[in-house]
């Protein structure tokens, strides 16, 4: 997992987003144990109050739940996370839109480029 | 949580420099703390009274109640900003010396984390470089269970890498009855290890917040706003 997070912006929501992502990809199911709140600490180099935040917004939201002295759990509802994935992907793209609109290109220029370009 | 530190209106004079002028703060526990300011701004002034080396022209300092003394020796473990340890010594001798003295002190994960770094134990003081040397009084400081850790430039003179070593170590360290207050220079590179910073100039506090909100309400990390705030 990279936690590579943005400088400018306030940790805990980007905390709460990439493990949205994980969750809506698949890579942790419904159910599943989530990392404890010290290793997501650890591996993305914030403190433990943070990633603690984080996942009791995420809790409020329904994208996880605690079990008391054993962690936290990925809900059944996995939907909820879907949406702030289709959120991220959203401004992604439009602050991409944007880049390259700036950059003197329109909608049909971007597009044929994206289609000349294949993953990576 | 529960309020571990409060300084009341703190003012301390060297003849007629105001090293701090009027400061008033309020630490609650579970906190890691950056201690920000340009240089001569009054950081090391504050750790050392706050740790009774220096006392207060006026004003007064409470640790869980108590001001600086016997009482507050074992809750408070404090980096200098200058190395202090006999250089004689074996890195195994100083380890032994700090657990004789505290008692709150952890031998066998000193000995795990000098370890982890590499360093020989039976190595003498005065042979380790700047940086090892650095990192085995980090390690001393940070091995005892203590209320409040005072850490007074603890990543100056180390690499990146152990600098993030650094970091982990206090992240692992992690204790939510305690908190560190970290004074440094090296902000971009401890920000987002740091949940509220404080920013001192010519010994006042100019802010203090958490490094969320500043994010939030500036749209730019901590250590463009200091850029910004202390602009020359």
């Amino acid at each position: 997992m990279n936690w590579s997070l943005d400088k400018k912006r306030p940790i805990c929501p980007q905390i709460c987003e990439k493990l949205c992502v994980l969750i809506a990809s698949g890579e942790i199911s419904a159910g599943d144990r989530l990392m404890s709140v010290r290793d997501v600490a650890l591996n993305a180099g914030v403190t433990p109050n943070t990633v603690q935040k984080s996942f009791e917004q995420l809790e409020q939201q329904g994208v996880i739940y605690s079990k008391r002295g054993s962690g936290w759990y990925v809900s059944d509802n996995v939907a909820i996370a879907k949406e702030t994935l289709d959120r991220l992907i959203h401004t992604k793209t439009v602050n991409y839109l944007n880049d390259m609109q700036s950059l003197g290109l329109d909608k049909k220029e971007i597009i044929s480029i994206i289609k000349e370009l294949r993953y990576e | 949580m529960s309020e571990i530190l409060r300084c009341e209106f703190l003012t301390k004079q060297f003849g007629a420099i105001k090293a701090l002028d009027n400061l008033s703060l309020s630490i609650q526990s579970g906190k890691i703390i950056g201690l920000l300011g340009p240089n001569g701004s009054g950081k090391t002034t504050l750790i050392k009274i706050i740790n009774g080396l220096l006392q207060p022209t006026s004003g007064a300092v409470y640790i869980e109640g108590d001001t600086p003394g016997i009482i507050t020796k074992p809750k408070v473990s404090y980096l200098p900003d200058v190395n202090y340890l006999n250089n004689w010594m074996t890195v195994e001798q100083i380890v032994d010396m700090f657990s004789d003295f505290y008692i709150d002190f952890r031998k066998e994960l000193a000995f795990e984390m000098i370890s982890r770094l590499g360093i020989d134990r039976k190595q003498k003081l005065k042979t380790l470089s700047k940086g090892n040397k650095e990192k085995v009084c980090l390690i001393l400081v940070m091995s005892r269970n203590a209320k409040l850790y005072l850490l007074d430039e603890p990543i100056a003179g180390v690499d990146p890498a152990t600098r993030d070593y650094i970091i982990s170590t206090i992240i692992n360290n992690y204790n939510p009855e305690a908190s560190v207050l970290i004074s440094t220079h090296l902000i971009s590179d401890i920000e987002s290890v740091l949940d509220e910073v404080i920013f001192i100039k010519n010994g006042s506090i100019v802010m203090h917040d958490t490094v969320d909100n500043i994010r939030e309400q500036h749209n730019m990390s901590v250590d463009e706003l200091f850029r910004e705030v202390f602009k020359w």
